[in-house]
């Protein structure tokens, strides 16, 4: 008993959370596809949470595309095997690290400050505030959060594989002694357009899963400071989670 | 209760119950408020006039009871159905509550910009004028809710309240927070806002001062329930030992002081 009382309660309370957010996450779309629509809002969105994450996701894809040339050289080098560097660059960021780390990247960003500015919304009573006048939070805070970043990720993640293939052509090029026209052509030859389209799905279950975390965990906070903190941690902690959880699970359905 | 309005009530609570976190927060509320009068619920903290106050604006809802906006049962409402019920009403929150992502005449303008899609221009210029009759400059048009000072942005809170001219304005705590000279101004403004409109008002505090100032009647709010409701006049000479302790501010009496 002294074990299966605390494990089954903290089941229900996983299962509970989950419907919770299940609801919510319907709810949240049911809002987006009917209008009224803030199409203003959803623009701003876009700015603020797309727009400004470029500088993010450009620095990360560049030092992880230069990162795994080094290392697929180095592990090439042991079965002579160098000149895969810009096939396996190519498919690795395209299919694979290019969308979960702009996804992690931007569960830390987007997902958090999300749900940091809806917590406090929600415990300063700006959110009552707009219920009282009759417009309904979730299309106006949620929705287009949810659209912005949903559209922004995949074009993001675009971005994001083609500055992580130019991190490897640089450090290939540069330091490993690669012909930069071989390489080039070898990447284009080698990538096909099925490689780049799973990344650009991945990335938008990715970015679903950031925006309804964030704005979920934001208009479930209660309690000040210490629940807007607690919002933007559980909200981050468990976009993560699902991004990886999810990447798994689309890896490996994918019909390939 | 008094039942001496005949007049239909423009909001009618009736046996509202409501339990949070456990605890039973509202046990039986009943309330009634008339067109034009001005009600204030009095109570110490935690004894329900926050849950009492959302229950009204349909911000919570009661675990059971009834409540009644202009004749019409709106408890289980949702949705754009209960949004049409919100047009009807004003709140002034305790904090102000303002959007500080939005400029000023943007927060005033909320419901026009965004529940009734009215264009930026016109907004603009009805934000601007509602902001004069709450004697705010248009100099503060542009600013945002943080450059403000709090006197400042609850006349703010307040002109985005009565844009659109509510049947019914809630006050939450009006008066907290703020320095005496510039609780009267508020105390005033309110007194003036509800005359011109001809509104009815519910406000809830526990500023005695405030409330003998806004209220046409006075209903005291204690473990759940409205033990005693009568004019403001009478609030002081009540013979109701509760009410007494509370207007009077004494430790001492039947409510145990929770420190």
């Amino acid at each position: 008993m002294i074990i299966v009382t605390p494990l089954g309660r903290a089941t229900l309370s996983i299962l509970n959370e989950m419907g919770a957010a299940a609801i919510f996450a319907t709810r949240v779309v049911l809002a987006a596809l009917r209008p009224p629509w803030f199409f203003s809002q959803v623009l701003r969105q876009l700015v603020r949470l797309g727009y400004a994450s470029l500088p993010v996701i450009g620095l990360t894809a560049i030092f992880i595309g230069g990162a795994l040339a080094v290392n697929i050289y180095t592990g090439g080098a042991r079965f002579n095997a160098e000149q895969f560097v810009p096939n396996i660059v190519a498919l690795g960021i395209s299919r694979e690290l290019g969308p979960v780390l702009a996804g992690l990247m931007l569960a830390g960003r987007v997902s958090g400050g999300i749900a940091a500015e809806i917590g406090t919304m929600r415990v300063t009573e700006q959110i009552d505030a707009m219920t009282t006048l009759s417009t309904d939070p979730f299309r106006f805070l949620a929705a287009p959060r949810l659209i912005a970043v949903t559209l922004c990720l995949p074009l993001l993640v675009l971005v994001s594989d083609i500055i992580g293939i130019m991190g490897g052509y640089l450090v290939s090029v540069n330091s490993l002694g690669f012909n930069g026209a071989i390489y080039l052509r070898n990447t284009l030859n080698f990538i096909r357009a099925e490689d780049v389209v799973i990344g650009l799905v991945k990335a938008g279950v990715f970015g679903f899963i950031i925006a309804i975390m964030g704005a979920y965990h934001g208009f479930r906070s209660s309690g000040g400071a210490l629940g807007v903190g607690r919002a933007a941690t559980y909200a981050v902690v468990s976009a993560t989670v699902l991004i990886l959880a999810s990447n798994y699970v689309i890896t490996s359905l994918w019909p390939l | 209760m008094s039942g001496a309005s005949l007049s239909l009530p423009l909001l009618r609570l009736a046996d509202v119950h409501k339990e949070l976190g456990g605890r039973a927060v509202l046990r039986g509320v009943d309330l009634e408020v008339a067109p034009g009068r001005s009600l204030v619920v009095i109570g110490g903290s935690g004894v329900g006039k926050s849950v009492t106050l959302k229950c009204a604006l349909g911000l919570m809802r009661p675990d059971s009871g009834r409540i009644w906006v202009a004749g019409r049962d709106v408890t289980g409402l949702r949705g754009s159905q209960r949004q049409a019920v919100n047009a009807k009403f004003g709140m002034l929150f305790q904090g102000g509550a303002l959007f500080d992502s939005l400029r000023i005449w943007e927060n005033v303008a909320f419901r026009l910009l965004y529940a009734q899609k009215q264009r930026r221009a016109s907004a603009r210029e009805q934000a601007i004028e509602t902001m004069r009759r709450v004697r705010l400059g248009p100099e503060h048009a542009d600013k945002f809710p943080n450059e403000l000072s709090g006197g400042m942005q609850k006349r703010v809170g307040l002109a985005r309240a009565i844009i659109s001219r509510p049947e019914i304005l809630f006050f939450d705590e009006p008066t907290t927070g703020l320095d005496p000279i510039t609780a009267d101004a508020i105390n005033d403004l309110i007194v003036e806002m509800v005359k011109e409109l001809g509104c009815a008002a519910v406000s809830i505090t526990h500023d005695m001062s405030s409330a003998v100032r806004i209220a046409d009647e006075i209903a005291m709010l204690y473990e759940g329930r409205i033990i005693w409701r009568g004019p403001s006049a009478q609030v002081y000479t009540s013979g109701d030992a509760r009410v007494d302790q509370f207007v009077h501010g004494r430790s001492q009496g039947p409510i145990a002081a929770i420190v």
